[in-house]
């Protein structure tokens, strides 16, 4: 952790790492400035608005795209969070058995485990939607979750169990002295000792849910319109961006577009630079202690 | 408050490894029991064992009068101090040593829990540090804290695994009268690991020697110090440790180096002239000739020898007495000093002499010691051959009267009510 970078190489980091920050950095700034361009301007060429407006915004809140937004954007929160919660709680479990208990297979839980977490997601996509629309889960919020919780679980099971391990075996033998259950040396000792790991794992699969595209697109049809709890229609907002139409058929929907994609990108960027240390640590655990 | 009786204790890993091997021993109410051993000797095993934290592989374990080899640990009612603490990070000193007390079903309610830890933190010095948490303490405050938590339940006997071996040796030796104090003063029976040796001395009523998972003697400081029933607690009990020479059994006496020794009673009935034995004699036996007075003189035996070094310590002085050992003791008395977690370089004589002694290093010095003092061991088996049981048994029902004594006392002194 703590090498030692001379100023020289740091002169050198920088300077490398200049057209980096700029490549990352010039098509978000593009977009934004595209959602800040009145309709008129989309297509002028110019990377810098000339002149600035919020209609773009407006339309998707209170005009004519609210009735799709919205909904897309309560459902994207509304599964991303559920699916966060169930996944880190179940995984919490699960990693906690694999860093506490020798069993036979527990190295197998993990590289099955790891192997759940590169399996192409289209492999499985086809199969889910006929699967889906047999059992009725197709459209329904239900029927996104349980695929993100096949994405998040894995990795979760991961940075938790590294977690997890960190935490000296004797506090919890002494926890056990004292007179607590199994249970309350989990929820007492254990799990606020792991709380910064958890915290990371439920930023980390947040994000893997609220990005996907691919399950979103296949396993969901509609948005459900303004009331999130109807049984049908659970289109996120990545999915709805995809197939955004606008107004009238004349007008290309970039604007609206763009403006949608800066409000999708907020909650990440903000989660990200308040927890940015914890991230980073989170990521890093496994690979350092494990 | 309870007796803890261990019976044929035994402990057998997955791999086959023994690391108790058929411990019998019982602790009395109030009793301070250590267990001592070098690294490896089975004794954390052991305490663990008790406490609940490592199956029994066989044999019984009764707290109370009662069976506990199923019960789970919190089912015990046992309070432990771990070596490297185990304090709960996330918690402050208060509900640290609170912790305990906010386990069970129904919960003492908070006026009672904070009276009793605020009694704990007076004891233990640790009221203006109640609102810390852990990381911000010093090793001995975080000790300090670890025993709040084992002494704020009434459990029925404490059980502290090597306490003091993360402190610097200031602090070990304050925080060890301070156990001592407490102890007492609670009277709880208690077991305590330690691989030092005078912890184990200035702690115990009565010390457990273990080597290599299997129990060699229990009994108090000062029958182990002076009746050691093998080699290996001979040598363990002591500092500096106790010489071993090796020695030829003679006519009528045991030839040795530097001097010659009238073959004990016991020796002469075991052994035939030519046979090989040890001859164990504690440093502090010796004395500068010149410093005994005369009627002294003539009870013990005298002799010249050179003197390789001498450290004067202020209140005593050690000489060095190089000498060349029989190469067939000298394979089992490396294996002892290995054993024992030494590494001497060389075979040398250590004496104690008085602090006001002349002898200089590289002089020819005139030595004295007493026979009676010398141990003679079998220099195959290690078992000590002028062991008086009959003596052994009278230290220890001294021991075990002042012990009971000093309870009674502290008791009378101090009334707790635990």
């Amino acid at each position: 952790m703590a090498a030692e970078i001379s100023p020289r190489a740091k002169a050198w980091l920088a300077v490398a790492a200049v057209p980096i920050i700029l490549y990352t950095l010039l098509p978000i700034g593009w977009i934004v400035s595209l959602s800040l361009k009145p309709s008129a301007d989309i297509t002028d060429r110019n990377y810098f608005p000339r002149s600035l407006s919020w209609d773009n915004y407006k339309y998707i809140f209170t005009g004519g795209g609210h009735d799709v937004f919205v909904p897309a954007l309560i459902n994207s929160i509304g599964i991303c969070l559920i699916a966060t919660v169930l996944g880190v709680g179940l995984s919490a479990f699960c990693a906690y058995g694999i860093a506490r208990l020798e069993f036979p297979g527990k190295r197998l839980i993990l590289n099955a485990a790891l192997l759940t977490a590169f399996f192409p997601a289209i492999s499985i996509v086809t199969p889910l939607f006929n699967l889906w629309r047999e059992v009725g889960l197709y459209n329904t919020w239900l029927g996104l979750i349980i695929p993100y919780l096949s994405l998040t679980l894995p990795l979760s099971i991961w940075t938790l169990t590294a977690f997890f391990r960190q935490i000296p075996w004797e506090m919890e033998q002494a926890a056990q002295v004292d007179g607590a259950t199994s249970w309350q040396a989990f929820r007492k000792v254990v799990l606020p000792l792991a709380a910064p790991g958890v915290f990371t794992t439920a930023i980390i699969s947040f994000f893997t849910a609220w990005n996907d595209f691919v399950y979103a697109t296949s396993l969901s049809s509609t948005t459900g319109g303004s009331t999130p709890f109807k049984a049908h229609g659970s289109q996120t907002v990545p999915a709805v961006l995809g197939f955004f139409q606008g107004p009238s058929q004349f007008i290309p929907p970039t604007g609206y577009v763009a403006a949608a994609a800066v409000i999708v990108t907020v909650p990440v960027v903000v989660l990200v630079l308040f927890f940015q240390k914890r991230i980073v640590a989170g990521l890093t655990a496994g690979a350092v202690k494990g | 408050m309870s007796t803890i009786e261990m019976k044929h204790l035994t402990k057998v890993y997955g791999d086959g490894f023994k690391a108790v091997t058929d411990v019998n021993i019982d602790v009395a109410d109030g009793e301070f029991l250590i267990l001592v051993g070098p690294s490896g000797s089975g004794k954390s095993t052991l305490l663990r064992m008790i406490v609940g934290l490592e199956d029994i592989s066989s044999g019984e374990l009764f707290i109370g009068g009662e069976r506990m080899n199923d019960r789970a640990p919190r089912e015990r009612n046992l309070s432990m101090v771990f070596q490297n603490y185990a304090l709960y990070p996330h918690l402050t000193v208060f509900e640290n040593i609170a912790f305990p007390l906010r386990l069970h079903k129904n919960r003492t309610d908070e006026s009672t829990v904070r009276k009793l830890v605020n009694d704990v933190a007076d004891v233990l010095e640790l009221r203006e540090h109640l609102e810390r948490k852990p990381a911000n303490l010093s090793g001995g405050q975080r000790q300090r804290v670890a025993m709040g938590r084992a002494i704020i339940r009434s459990a029925n006997a404490f059980l502290f695994d090597e306490p003091l071996s993360n402190l610097d040796a200031k602090l070990r030796g304050q925080m060890r009268t301070e156990i001592s104090r407490l102890q007492r003063r609670l009277g709880v029976t208690t077991v305590y690991v330690t691989h030092d040796q005078t912890e184990a001395m200035t702690l115990g009523d009565r010390v457990a020697v273990l080597r290599r998972g299997v129990l060699q003697q229990v009994a108090s400081p000062r029958e182990l110090y002076e009746q050691p029933v093998n080699l290996f607690v001979a040598g363990f009990i002591g500092s500096p440790p106790m010489n071993f020479l090796p020695a030829t059994v003679g006519d009528g006496v045991l030839d040795m180096p530097f001097t010659t020794l009238p073959i004990p009673e016991p020796v002469a009935a075991a052994k035939k002239k030519g046979d090989l034995v040890i001859v164990g004699v504690r440093p502090e036996a010796f004395e500068d000739a010149s410093l005994v007075e005369e009627a002294q003189r003539a009870k013990g035996t005298e002799f010249t020898a050179n003197v390789d070094v001498t450290e004067w310590l202020g209140n005593e002085k050690y000489a060095y007495l190089p000498f060349e050992p029989h190469p067939d003791v000298q394979v089992a008395l490396n294996e002892l000093d290995r054993e024992l977690d030494g590494e001497a370089m060389r075979t040398q004589l250590v004496v104690s002499l008085d602090g006001s002694s002349r002898i200089r290093q590289g002089d020819d010095a005139r030595l004295w010691f007493r026979p009676s003092a010398a141990h003679v061991f079998d220099a195959e088996s290690g078992d000590n051959l002028t062991r008086d049981e009959q003596r052994a048994a009278e230290i220890a029902q001294e021991q075990e009267d002042e012990r009971k004594r000093e309870l009674e006392r502290a008791r009378d002194r101090e009334p707790v009510n635990a």
